[in-house]
């Protein structure tokens, strides 16, 4: 617990220093891709519905799953859609 | 052995994600960075697949086609115009994953079977984090799809509020907050199925439900910018939340970083506000439709110039610097296609264009940006506030595209205005301004706008896009 919560404050530090320094120009694409970020739970549906027996928890983390999977794949796509249109004046 | 590999994996991807997002610091760098940090999440998936022992790879499997199938369908479906409620509408997908996985981790802990639990206890601090991903993430879900709808439309965007709305929201956090209580000291119960786990489970997650609702319906139009970064920040927090019940390190640094991210959001978008979050959660200011008028300097008997796209094409064609100041306006109109063409016009007679950003404009954090990049505006001619408003007072024309409140000069010297203190972009100071506006309808904050009654402002009123047009023919006529 302690050691989850230490890896939480360090994260959270380092998260705070590298995204202060994003120009506002770009806040809306930080906002989608970071987004996309927390679709990572797609991780814990993995594990949690893929690894026991139980049907309830395998339905659940089924739906948990595929909602993840929107979040992540949804996420960093429209991101990138986004960021090919930022282009410099040629 | 293969627990070591797993999180070695998962380091790399929490590695891939920092410096992903570190990419995004420029333009130039940030669309490598976004594949950085989705070959990061790639890597943190696979692992998952290899290493652990799934018992169910296929359905696993066939829920991540689903899942991206539908992702896939909807991030090229969307219009540039549509991308905030789309990107509300992923965040709710987020925080309703983070509790199901909170769901799914307790019926697996009541699966009757003590090998299944691997050997974890349900603890009092289990309790608290299972509450926690359940509550977050339930928040963020109803939370987000509220504001999808009030940024879709398909609700209103004025602020909803009734008699007793605060006294549900206490009642809510009671509910969530007994209902941890109540599981906390179940602790030590699993495996087997417990009751009171369970029926808390479920009122935490009907608590969070209304809790998510009773959070957006208040906010109105303009400040969704703000409430759809601090939805951000907890999908994140949920995640996070969610990492600390796997115990799961991939979880929570990701998690942290979202959550930072969205904090860091929210707390610009209320300064660019001069607001407290506080008071931009308590709600009711400022709709779509706009309210009466508030406080500020009486306008009554004042009049406002109003002018014609000949006119304002003269202006522009013979002007040596001219700064675009686009808002909300301008994306209902659609009318970034046709402003960027009237840039190009200018350009090419030799006027110094520029756009001007507020960074609350629009209806999310930097929305203005990315419509203007969808029409091609170079990102080198887009400009924050700080950067140009010192360039105003050596501005010919400032030319304002459906943006209301975030020029109003009231908020600089009327202490009586409800904006007074909020940082302004100082059209004013432009040698001339112009005004483009449907109406003299006052703006999202209800106030009416000192600017237009300026002596040296002028009014073009009609759609953005049909005058923008207009304007352009002119000028290429010249």
């Amino acid at each position: 617990m302690l050691e989850n919560l230490i890896v939480f404050i360090l994260a959270s530090i380092i998260g705070s220093e590298v995204i202060s320094k994003v120009p506002a120009m770009l806040h809306t694409p930080l906002m989608s891709g970071s987004n996309a970020i927390s679709g990572i739970t797609i991780v814990g549906a993995l594990i949690v519905a893929g690894m026991v027996g139980d049907v309830w928890a395998m339905w659940i983390g089924f739906a948990a799953v595929i909602v993840a999977t929107i979040n992540v794949v949804g996420g960093f796509l429209v991101t990138d859609r986004m960021l090919q249109m930022f282009k410099k004046k040629d | 052995m293969k627990q070591n590999l797993i999180n070695i994996a998962y380091l790399v991807s929490g590695i891939m994600f920092i410096y992903g997002l570190k990419h995004l610091q420029s333009p130039a760098t940030a669309r490598k960075g976004n594949q950085l940090a989705a070959i990061g999440m790639l890597v943190a998936i696979v692992a998952t697949l290899f290493f652990k022992e799934l018992l169910t790879p296929v359905q696993m499997l066939l829920g991540v086609i689903i899942g991206a199938g539908i992702g896939v369908f909807l991030a090229r479906k969307v219009e540039m115009t549509g991308m905030p409620e789309l990107v509300a509408a992923f965040n709710g997908f987020g925080g309703v994953a983070s509790a199901l996985v909170a769901g799914a981790e307790i019926a697996r802990l009541m699966a009757h079977n003590a090998a299944d639990t691997g050997g974890n206890e349900f603890t009092a601090v289990s309790a608290i984090t299972i509450s926690l991903s359940i509550l977050i993430g339930m928040i963020t879900f109803t939370g987000s799809f509220v504001a999808f709808g009030k940024l879709s439309e398909r609700i209103s965007g004025n602020p909803i509020s009734f008699i007793g709305m605060r006294l549900i929201t206490i009642v809510f956090l009671l509910t969530a907050v007994g209902a941890t209580i109540w599981m906390a000291m179940e602790s030590g119960a699993f495996p087997g199925i417990n009751e009171p786990i369970l029926y808390g489970a479920i009122a935490l997650a009907v608590a969070g439900a209304f809790l998510g609702v009773l959070l957006v319906i208040p906010i109105g139009g303009a400040d969704m910018p703000v409430v759809v970064a601090l939805l951000n920040s907890y999908s994140g927090l949920a995640a996070a939340a969610t990492g600390f019940v796997l115990n799961n390190n991939a979880l929570i640094i990701s998690g942290a970083l979202v959550g930072a991210s969205g904090l860091i959001l929210t707390n610009i978008m209320c300064v660019a506000m001069n607001r407290s979050l506080l008071n931009v959660l308590i709600g009711g200011f400022g709709g779509d439709s706009g309210g009466p008028e508030g406080g500020g300097t009486s306008t009554a008997g004042m009049t406002v110039n109003s002018t014609s796209p000949e006119d304002v094409a003269i202006l522009l064609s013979y002007a040596t610097k001219v700064i675009f100041v686009p808002g909300y306006g301008m994306a209902v109109a659609q009318a970034q296609h046709a402003v960027r063409e009237l840039s190009e016009e200018l350009a090419k007679k030799g006027v110094d264009v520029k756009f001007a950003v507020h960074p609350v404009a629009g209806r999310m954090p930097g929305h203005m940006n990315v419509l203007l990049a969808e029409a091609n505006v170079p990102y080198d001619q887009l400009f924050e506030m700080d950067e140009i408003n010192a360039e105003f007072d050596t501005t010919d024309v400032a030319v304002v595209i459906g943006a209301n409140d975030v020029v109003n000069p009231a908020a600089r010297h009327d202490k009586s205005s409800p904006i007074y203190g909020m940082p302004i972009l100082n059209v004013d100071k432009a040698a001339t301004s112009i005004v483009l506006k449907r109406s003299m309808r006052p703006g999202y904050a209800g106030i009416d706008n000192e600017l237009f009654y300026n002596s040296n402002n002028q009014m073009l009123f009609g759609d953005a896009k049909a005058s923008i047009s207009a304007v352009t023919n002119e000028v290429k006529q010249l």
